[in-house]
């Protein structure tokens, strides 16, 4: 019984990892912004792309995913310069529909780029290794993504706390107006936030599709998306509860990828029942349950206006 | 509003009546496969459907993203109750030609089509519409995807056809009217979807136009004021998602029949982003810009603009950026510049009888 819940269980860990380094972009951005930034998920498949690109052009890989990075976090930076910055006093549903504009045309400028075909990710030593854990053979990204997640998070959470800049983040999301009037330059505050959200993607992305091994424009759809229910799920604005709502979601994910496996095993069924294919539905259905049953999420503030 | 024909309305109607005429002439002296009728047909269905999202979007203001999923109900529906008989044993070959042995009217089929969008959207309302903007989108969205799923689960292959497609049920082609010998007499297939698209969205004018539709702006303006001069917020907001969601229903099964097949993996959220994208174009809270900029955007996607997807040689020179994809990519582009710059879009809130109230200007705007 162990023996078959394990691999699921840890690539699980590993996604939900994966995740969570996606839903830090979405809950800071929301937290400051009250934006649903639905170009976030592209974020993280342009970072894959660019990354592709960059390792065929011969730089030594550590090279590559040093200014993949930087690349990602510039392109995170451009994006509110251009499509939300204009858009700052206009009406909330203007700016959702500029971030579905951004979204759409990264992934065209992809498939125009790549011709549409799978870009396959460049094996990074060490991490694409396969080791044997238990009963499970995975790669030593599986294991090294959360301890990596944990890190960075520990890291960010520092930032928030004891910086100059942690404290201008926080005043803005209690009150932009006012913290404004209190001398903030707050598109110096809002660009920090999309420099740090898209630099953590990028992280993902290197991480994500070291498992995943291909990219293609729409790679970043559904793990955008997964990544905005975790933020939910754990309560929009907080950063541990967007790690923590990841982590739930990439498990239960995984469980459900084999659950017609365990209850066979565990002889509750006698032949599948393709129970496969809602994994990707379930996040959705968890993501209705929680908004209609506690809507502040997990680790959520109270007075938040969501219903 | 008082019934007085006054001289716009009666322009905007001999215009609507003189394209009918004008599609219907064409149609008999052109030849059928013409792109000009791809886009007339293909641009109805995007019409209706766009027009439906406009109701929620801009008349109501609420923000709904599961447009693709209403649209998988109604075109699942319609092919479901319309694949003749003898041909479900060759659609459903790996679920022994499925549980539905019978087929209704291609008309009942769609009206149902759009009934049980409806009756979806009416369950999901009751959790879904008490959120508020981004949170509802969301919702929705995933309310889309769930539908997706639900209909590519093998266990209900036998009524779904499981991850396959569906396919040989009616299709626009079915309108013509034929003679003994097989030839075509009368070609119907472009007039008939835009005559369906014209009723329906009449009826959606006639609803924006009444009390409930007054009702509806006064809740996208302020909810808070609304409810206090005695409108249901809930119950007015579930009408129009049901509505909505029923003419997107319709919408569907209109593009099942453009389509000739359906398969439920190509109902994205891709395709929900495209719908709000015309609606945006055309304006949010303009019927006559949904309808102007479907045409103009699957008439540029499918026509105009698709030279720039091949190489183009002028004089021995080659244009250099055009290949596969580029299409796409100055088409985001467009729609960036609209929503960053013209945020209006095509029509703003404005109808087409109101473009002749501004007397000289209104030869310029109607076409």
């Amino acid at each position: 019984m162990w023996n078959t819940v394990f691999p699921y269980l840890l690539s699980g860990i590993s996604v939900g990892g994966q995740y969570a380094l996606i839903a830090i972009g979405y809950t800071m951005v929301y937290g400051i912004l009250r934006l649903i930034n639905f170009a976030h998920g592209d974020v993280f498949m342009v970072a894959g792309i660019v990354m592709v690109y960059m390792a065929a052009s011969g730089l030594p890989l550590w090279l590559c995913i040093v200014l993949d990075l930087v690349a990602t976090a510039i392109i995170g930076f451009a994006i509110e310069r251009i499509a939300y910055k204009p858009l700052r006093t206009a009406p909330r549903m203007s700016i959702m529909i500029s971030a579905i504009g951004v979204s759409y045309t990264l992934q065209n400028l992809v498939l125009y780029i790549t011709g549409g075909l799978n870009q396959i990710y460049p094996k990074i030593p060490w991490i694409s290794d396969s080791i044997t854990i238990g009963s499970a053979t995975t790669k030593v990204v599986t294991v090294v993504t959360p301890i990596l997640t944990i890190l960075l998070v520990f890291a960010l959470v520092m930032l928030i706390n004891h910086t100059k800049v942690g404290m201008a983040m926080r005043a803005v999301s209690k009150d932009f107006e006012t913290s404004q009037l209190m001398g903030i330059n707050i598109n110096s505050v809002i660009s920090t936030t999309f420099v740090i959200g898209s630099f953590l993607a990028g992280v993902g992305s290197t991480l994500y599709f070291t498992n995943y091994t291909t990219v293609i424009q729409t790679s970043g759809a559904m793990p955008g998306l997964k990544a905005f229910v975790a933020a939910v799920f754990g309560g929009i604005g907080s950063v541990p509860g967007a790690v923590v709502g990841a982590f739930i979601i990439g498990i239960a994910e995984n469980l459900i990828k084999g659950l017609d496996i365990i209850l066979f095993k565990m002889g509750l069924i006698s032949k599948p029942m393709g129970l496969a294919i809602f994994s990707d539905a379930f996040t959705f259905a968890l993501l209705i349950i929680i908004l209609a049953v506690k809507p502040t999420g997990l680790f959520g503030e109270k007075s938040i206006d969501k219903v | 509003m008082k019934k007085k024909l006054d001289l716009p309305h009666i322009l905007t109607v001999i215009i609507i009546i003189a394209i009918y005429a004008a599609v219907f002439i064409a149609e008999q002296h052109m030849p059928p496969t013409s792109m000009l009728f791809t886009v007339l047909k293909k641009g109805a269905t995007y019409a209706l459907v766009a027009v439906s999202m406009n109701l929620l979007n801009g008349f109501t203001g609420i923000f709904s993203l599961g447009q693709a999923g209403f649209m998988l109900i109604g075109a699942y529906i319609f092919s479901i109750f319309t694949i003749p008989v003898e041909h479900r044993g060759i659609v459903y070959q790996y679920y022994d030609g499925g549980v539905i042995q019978f087929t209704l009217p291609v008309l009942i089929a769609m009206i149902l089509a759009g009934l049980v969008a409806a009756l979806f959207a009416f369950l999901i309302g009751l959790p879904v519409l008490r959120l508020k903007s981004d949170y509802l989108a969301i919702a929705t969205l995933g309310f889309a995807e769930i539908v997706r799923t639900i209909f590519q689960w093998d266990k209900l292959g036998p009524v779904t056809n499981g991850s396959n497609m569906l396919r040989l049920f009616p299709t626009f082609n079915d309108f013509n009217i034929k003679n003994a010998d097989g030839t075509v007499a009368v070609y119907l297939s472009t007039i008939i979807p835009m005559l369906i698209a014209g009723v329906c969205i009449a009826i959606i004018l006639l609803l924006i136009n009444s009390t409930y539709g007054r009702a509806l702006r006064a809740i996208k303006d302020d909810e808070i004021a609304a409810e206090a001069m005695g409108i249901h917020l809930a119950s007015h907001k579930q009408m129009a998602f049901c509505v909505s969601s029923f003419f997107a229903g319709v919408g569907g099964a209109m593009l099942a029949m453009y389509q000739t097949t359906v398969q439920a993996k190509s109902f994205t959220t891709a395709m929900t982003y495209e719908i709000l994208l015309i609606v945006v174009i055309g304006g949010l809270g303009s019927v006559t810009g949904s309808i102007l900029s479907s045409f103009l955007f699957v008439a540029a996607s499918e026509w105009w603009l698709r030279f720039l997807d091949q190489k183009q040689v002028i004089n021995g020179f080659e244009v250099p950026l055009l290949r596969n994809g580029f299409r796409l990519v100055v088409f985001s582009f467009i729609i960036m510049i609209v929503v960053l710059f013209f945020r209006q879009g095509i029509m703003g809130t404005k109808e087409l009888p109101d473009l002749f109230r501004k007397k000289k200007t209104a030869e310029g705007g109607a076409k």
